[in-house]
């Protein structure tokens, strides 16, 4: 589903003397089928966007269109069920909406509360407990006995479960050892390519942001202070850097090299092998000139 | 010679006598004004040995010796005072009502004199920059300004030894960095011997010395650098190794050989940069 | 975050009402509770009232969150009033409206309640709208002090109060988190028959409970790292102190009490 912000501004507790503008006057778009990523610092909207994103909030100024939905002052559907069974969000730490007896019965809890009967859920379960990497064994267990990276699957499984089109990803591997950390962002990755999902993943991690994002959304103070491709966002240094926010360790290492050789490698996403070969390029070209 | 701060002799550790161990036979030393970080997958043994450092848990088998004294039920009261500990949640671990109240809760419960104590509130919230949020209460700071009250608390006991687990896990990138500037400069002027135990390869690169745990065992005990050129081992269980290593292993690939195997950024490209000159 | 968040009525200040010690405003209230039901003719009631509107400008509490705070009761006084108005058949019959007939000592004794009421909750109410509730949890810690004789565990509570205290705003922020991630997974916590609502309501109080539990779990692991043992020897930061201020408060309230039994009827 596309997702488009026009002009949109929110504002917490209006009227209120604690009034605050959490976003300001947000356009962008993101194309049916890509990964964007959002990163900004805490407090920079990232939140209240996600909240958009499903009709958890309504813009006070502006509108937001998901799919065929539109939210804004004038347009508040009465029911946001259907948009949330099409936008499945997975919170920070969303272990911690665990609550049922069994792994099985929170997974279907979402679905049961959307309405799948019960025959398609307990299909779905068996789909899902595998793409999560977990086993069949966990589906009788209660979800506090496991690991906390099995928590962790488990409650992915149960917005997974629901079947959305738009998967909402708020810093999915938070507090996780680094292969859990690729494990989920791989398998999030290989459920994007497969279901054919739009994916917005909030991230503090440049590294994650250069690997699997097609465009790059940077939020500073609720609005929007860069947007394009990693390639485009990352080539900006300065700017980024005047908002406190550090580009991806190989691009600050390509700065590095240039201002030490005096020779460009243009940064295109490359992997570190590429990386490697060029350098020895070029130190083989200087030597030669020599 | 250096003094020997914190001693692990053979020891091993599970909860309750059926369950697994966590820890087998693990045996390591830590030095005065040394820089140790504790690595390994989660649910490698090595919050427990944070644990196990200040009689929080007590082992089954070997003993823990911190600066000559075993620790056991008779000793942990002095030895809580000898080594400080930051937790990983910044919320479950600030006890006052305000900035001020949680930096005093130790001090309180050691019968500090009022005096004294308000010194020492002024000092530690100096070193960690807390200084202008004395009377704050915690709901308005944010993550990393919490960890460094959480530091200033334990700072203001003087203990030995200053244990970081998995402190910087919960923060953003900015809070990450507060924390290590900050526990860098008080290590460099106050001399205490640090633990971090982290997944952060940041944190590693800048330790003295290195504990690589797997499966409750001490899997490798080395500098930053050693542990580092051996990719495919650490990747095995579960870790990773900076930009730099693997950025040194292919360019040994791609016929680049560098000699000793660079920490950083700048090593990286001051041993390209002789290579250059040199041949 | 949340930082409009504000724990209890307090509004903060620096008048002389927030900067008496918190054990003399339980005192002087305590005792106020207790002579309001002395006064019994205009010139008593008069007295209590000039003390109460007094302590209430010298706070400087801006006049809003003051009427914030009786809105809930302002209900209880109209309604005593018109009781007593309407039962009471004392002295002589001032006005007749169809069947009823309202006599003046059923008047006077209304206002003399609703006057009674209205000063208790004020004065009340100032004691919250000054003191932080730290204060209040300081000032009952000492006060209480004398029943550790009686192995009643003072420190012990006083804790247990200013840790609930220190986490209501975390668990407010967790419960606000936690109903939005239910919602997302079709939870509607708004409409709907009354039984599914109150369902609604275990998605959101199980992980409550289980974050709860966590979190008490990990205090108490990082206090015990920090040396504590109990109440037993320790010291304290935070000082209450009876300044020239508190004594002065306590002379002016004196004479309040003995203005009150010279002016009130006898007999």
């Amino acid at each position: 589903m596309d997702i488009t912000f026009e002009n949109v501004t929110y504002i917490y507790q209006q009227n209120t003397p604690f009034a605050h503008k959490a976003i300001q006057d947000l356009s962008f778009h993101i194309e049916s089928g890509s990964i964007v990523a959002i990163i900004g610092h805490t407090g920079s909207g990232k939140s209240t966007l996600i909240q958009h994103l499903n009709g958890l909030s309504v813009p006070t100024e502006g509108e937001v269109r998901i799919g065929e939905y539109r939210l804004s002052q004038e347009h508040k559907p009465k029911d946001m069920k259907e948009l949330r069974s099409r936008v499945g969000v997975v919170f920070q730490y969303p272990e911690h909406q665990l609550f049922e007896e069994t792994v099985a019965k929170d997974i279907a809890f979402g679905p049961q509360n959307f309405g799948v009967p019960e025959a398609v859920i307990k299909e779905r379960i068996k789909d899902v407990i595998p793409a999560v990497g977990l086993s069949e064994s966990v589906l009788e267990r209660s979800p506090f006995d496991l690991s906390g990276g099995q928590m962790r699957r488990v409650a992915i499984a149960g917005v997974l479960a629901v079947k959305p089109d738009v998967l909402v990803l708020d810093e999915p591997t938070a507090g996780l050892d680094p292969r859990g950390q690729k494990e989920i962002m791989d398998m999030f990755y290989r459920l994007h390519n497969e279901q054919d999902l739009t994916t917005v993943l909030v991230t503090h991690s440049m590294e994650d942001a250069l690997k699997y994002a097609d465009r790059i959304l940077i939020l500073n103070k609720g609005t929007k202070f860069m947007e394009g491709t990693p390639e485009e966002v990352f080539s900006q240094k300065e700017a980024l850097q005047s908002v406190q926010l550090d580009v991806p360790e190989m691009v600050q290492f390509l700065n590095r090299f240039e201002e030490k050789f005096g020779q460009q490698i243009p940064f295109r996403n490359q992997s570190v092998e590429e990386i490697a070969q060029m350098i020895q390029q070029i130190i083989k070209e200087l030597n030669q000139d020599e | 010679m250096r003094k020997k701060l914190v001693e692990f002799r053979n020891v091993s550790f599970r909860y309750g006598d059926e369950g697994p161990w966590v820890l087998k036979n693990c045996s390591f030393e830590i030095y005065e004004n040394e820089w140790v970080a504790i690595i390994g997958h989660n649910g490698s043994g090595k919050s427990t040995i944070a644990k196990l450092l200040n009689g929080l848990l007590f082992p089954q088998e070997g003993e823990i010796i911190i600066d000559g004294k075993q620790v056991n039920e008779e000793s942990i009261w002095n030895i809580r005072k000898e080594v400080g500990m930051v937790f990983q949640n910044p919320d479950n671990q600030f006890v006052g009502a305000t900035v001020q109240d949680d930096v005093a809760f130790g001090m309180e419960n050691r019968g500090v004199p009022r005096e004294e104590m308000n010194k020492r509130i002024s000092e530690t919230l100096k070193a960690v920059r807390m200084q202008d949020y004395r009377l704050t209460e915690p709901h308005r700071l944010s993550g990393g300004q919490k960890q460094r009250v959480a530091i200033a608390s334990v700072l203001a006991i003087s203990p030995k030894v200053l244990i970081l687990d998995e402190a910087t896990a919960m923060l953003d990138p900015s809070g990450r960095k507060e924390i290590m500037e900050t526990v860098g400069s008080i290590q460099d002027q106050r001399g205490l011997s640090l633990i971090t135990i982290t997944h952060d390869l940041q944190e590693v690169v800048q330790a003295d010395r290195v504990i690589v745990m797997n499966n409750g065992e001490l899997w490798k005990e080395s500098t930053p650098r050693e542990i580092f050129t051996q990719k495919e081992a650490l990747r095995k269980i579960g870790l990773d190794v900076p930009f730099v290593a693997i950025l040194t292993e292919e360019l040994k690939h791609a016929g680049v050989h560098l000699g000793a195997a660079p920490l950083n950024h700048e090593e990286l490209l001051e041993d390209l940069w002789t290579l250059h000159s040199r041949t | 975050m949340n930082n409009a968040l504000i724990i209890g009525q307090y509004v903060p200040g620096d008048s002389l009402v927030h900067r008496l010690d918190p054990r003399t405003k339980i005192t002087i209230i305590f005792f106020f509770v207790f002579i309001v039901f002395l006064a019994n003719n205009i010139a008593s009631y008069t007295l209590l009232t000039v003390f109460a509107l007094a302590s209430m400008l010298t706070s400087r509490v801006p006049i809003r969150f003051i009427i914030k705070g009786l809105t809930p009761v302002w209900f209880l006084i109209v309604f005593t009033f018109i009781l007593h108005l309407f039962v009471t058949k004392e002295g002589t019959v001032i006005a007749e409206f169809w069947i009823f007939e309202f006599y003046s000592g059923g008047l006077i004794q209304g206002i003399a309640i609703s006057v009674r009421f209205f000063l208790l909750i004020l004065v009340t109410s100032l004691l919250t709208l000054t003191t932080t509730p730290i204060e209040i949890t300081d000032a009952i810690e000492d006060m209480l002090h004398p029943l550790n004789r009686f192995k009643f565990p003072v420190h012990e509570l006083a804790l247990m109060m200013s840790i609930s205290l220190r986490f209501i705003p975390t668990l407010l922020q967790e419960t606000d988190k936690i109903s939005r991630a239910q919602a997302s997974r079709g939870v509607d916590f708004k409409t709907g028959p009354v039984k599914d609502r109150i369902q609604a309501i275990v998605p959101l109080l199980v992980p409550l409970f289980v974050s709860a539990f966590k979190r008490a779990e990990e205090l108490a692991m990082a206090m015990e790292a920090r040396g504590y043992q109990g109440g037993e020897g320790r010291t304290k930061l935070r000082e209450l102190k009876i300044e020239r201020n508190d004594i002065f408060i306590f002379i002016l309230f004196a004479f309040v009490i003995a203005g009150l039994f010279m002016t009130r009827t006898y007999g």
